[in-house]
């Protein structure tokens, strides 16, 4: 396996008006890996996301994934590279049918180029994705307008969606906010099955007991700044992570 | 022993979206017929029509092409205040290279497609990456601003326009072409609409982010769409300025017929015969000729653009229709 970090992210910064959402956020991430990112609501992790991803330009710092610099590239390109996301509130095609949502990521370039050209039958490719994040063939349920779903088929469907990409390294932003137990009990097994495949991870959660059995590393964002990353265990004992959760005495 | 009543379009509308085998003539009719009847009829029996009829069928299908340009831009959220845009760019295309250079009808025409596509794609092309309404109110604004420059300039023959521009050989050559024309694009659109494509296209209206996030450039898509909404546009103007061997800046001033035209073309699903035909319709009976008393030919044709698309008490007629004048 290839020891240099797969994504390298050096001194990232962000300011939104008066509001420094990201802060000199730097970190490697290296094949393989599921790292997690957890944090206080508005401590920039989403923001980190879409700096990565290209949907917000950065105002310093770079992204390096793969040797290449990636900072500043526009959305699509980004896909091209192979890094999908999927969104924290989902962003599914309700006027289409569940399986025709992942038509539009199977028609993309990236999936051309590997793939080789036009796809035989995107529908049944569509169908057989859907099958693998928990969707029942036999009950149509894959037929359906994505406005019908209920919330957990909405994040399947998301997951879905970025898995037809076929990318080196996923990015989940919030794939376990607004399900039961049994739902992301559900989904679990899902993630695992992607790693096994070889695929890279990060995880941004706030479930931490579901995150910690998968994280390999975790890293700990507060106010836009990184306070905390290692092991699941050494970060929840930090200080500093305990006060951003748990605020202080003072 | 008594034949119990069979469906057969759940059947047929389950298979019909993508390849399949029909199994029966009675299925391939039940697909074919609803189509081919106002094709053929409209291909066939226009020649028998009085002088009346085939004008009117003529501007019917004029501002029925306008409406599929705008459903063509609607599919991929551009809202479009302005086709008089397209269409006046078009006409004046085609009356330059008629007047100028002496081109017939049978270059121009294709020639005024194109570059009108071109030229609209263009100007349009700074406000496409803005989201919001700022693509309807450019569409709006810039016929405006051309016809002030052409006033003001004096170029393209001014406020006089480009006149005694070549016609077309008769009216039912004219009838023709527009009718092909009219087939074409809307099929075309439909056959766009429906393949995976058209999907990206409906995809980028629904949720523009999800199609960048699925790795698709969503801009380059916006600009297609923009450049194929035009051509039929400017198509439409093209045509216009050889049916009346005229070029000039009514071409550009026909926006408040033409967002009735769009808001009618919105009665339906995409692409639909009845729904580009409604607006043309109305209009084409409108615009022929206010000035004469209304006969019965005349309350006939107001009337049937409210049939034509589909409004049920229930429905707003406000959606469907606008005011009609009374004389």
């Amino acid at each position: 396996m290839n020891q240099s970090p797969m994504l390298t992210v050096h001194e990232l910064s962000k300011s939104f008006g008066g509001v420094q959402a990201v802060n000199l956020v730097s970190f490697e991430l290296k094949e393989g890996e599921l790292l997690g990112i957890i944090g206080p609501n508005g401590s920039g992790k989403t923001t980190l996301v879409n700096l990565v991803t290209g949907f917000v330009r950065p105002d310093s710092g770079r992204v390096v994934y793969k040797g290449k610099n990636i900072t500043g590239q526009p959305p699509y390109r980004v896909v091209s590279f192979g890094i999908a996301r999927t969104f924290q509130m989902v962003r599914p095609f309700y006027q289409l049918p569940a399986f025709k949502n992942l038509i539009v990521p199977l028609c993309s370039p990236r999936v051309k180029k590997l793939v080789g050209g036009k796809y035989g039958d995107r529908d049944a490719v569509a169908l057989d994705l859907l099958e693998e994040v928990g969707f029942e063939r036999d009950a149509y349920v894959s037929y359906k307008v994505a406005s019908s779903l209920p919330q957990g088929y909405l994040k399947r469907l998301e997951l879905a969606k970025s898995i037809a990409l076929r990318p080196d390294l996923l990015i989940l932003d919030e794939l376990f906010s607004g399900l039961s137990l049994a739902e992301v009990a559900s989904i679990v097994p899902i993630i695992e099955k992607l790693r096994i495949q070889g695929k890279t991870i990060i995880m941004i959660e706030h479930r931490l007991k579901e995150l910690f059995r998968i994280a390999d590393r975790v890293m700990v964002l507060n106010y836009g700044r990184k306070v905390a990353e290692g092991l699941a265990q050494e970060v929840m004992e930090n200080e500093e992570v305990k006060k951003a959760y748990l605020g202080s005495e003072e | 022993m008594k034949k119990r009543k069979e469906r057969i379009d759940r059947g047929i509308k389950a298979r019909s979206e993508d390849i399949f085998a029909l199994s029966s003539y009675r299925e391939m009719l039940y697909l074919l017929l609803p189509r081919a009847i106002p094709v053929v009829g409209l291909l066939l029996f226009t020649p028998l029509l009085s002088s009346y009829w085939q004008e009117v069928l003529i501007s019917t299908a004029v501002y029925a092409l306008l409406a599929i340009s705008w459903d063509m831009l609607i599919s991929a959220g551009l809202v479009s205040l302005g086709q008089s845009l397209f269409y006046g760019i078009g006409s004046y295309i085609a009356g330059a290279l008629n007047h100028y250079w002496g081109w017939s009808p049978l270059f121009t025409i294709p020639a005024a497609t194109v570059a009108g596509g071109l030229v609209c794609t263009a100007m349009l092309l700074p406000v496409l990456r803005l989201r919001g309404i700022y693509f309807a109110m450019v569409t709006l604004v810039l016929p405006l601003m051309l016809l002030r420059l052409v006033e003001a300039t004096r170029i393209l023959g001014g406020t006089e326009g480009l006149t005694g521009l070549d016609p077309f050989p008769s009216q039912l050559t004219a009838l023709y072409v527009i009718q092909v024309a009219l087939l074409a694009g809307l099929f075309g659109f439909r056959r766009i609409i429906g393949s995976d494509y058209g999907l990206i296209i409906r995809a980028i209206n629904d949720n523009d982010r999800a199609v960048l996030s699925a790795g698709l450039n969503i801009h380059w898509y916006k600009t297609q769409v923009l450049f194929l909404g035009a051509s039929v546009g400017a198509f439409a103007g093209a045509f216009g300025t050889h049916l009346d061997m005229f070029a000039g800046m009514p071409g550009f001033a026909l926006d408040g017929l033409l967002h009735h035209a769009g808001c009618l073309g919105r009665c339906g699903r995409h692409g639909h015969l009845r729904r580009s035909h409604a607006g043309g319709f109305y209009f084409g009976a409108l615009v022929r000729d206010t000035s004469r008393p209304w006969d019965s030919e005349d309350r006939f044709l107001r009337a049937l653009p409210r049939r034509l698309c589909g409004c049920s008490p229930g429905r707003p007629l406000s959606l469907c229709t606008a005011e009609i004048p009374s004389i």
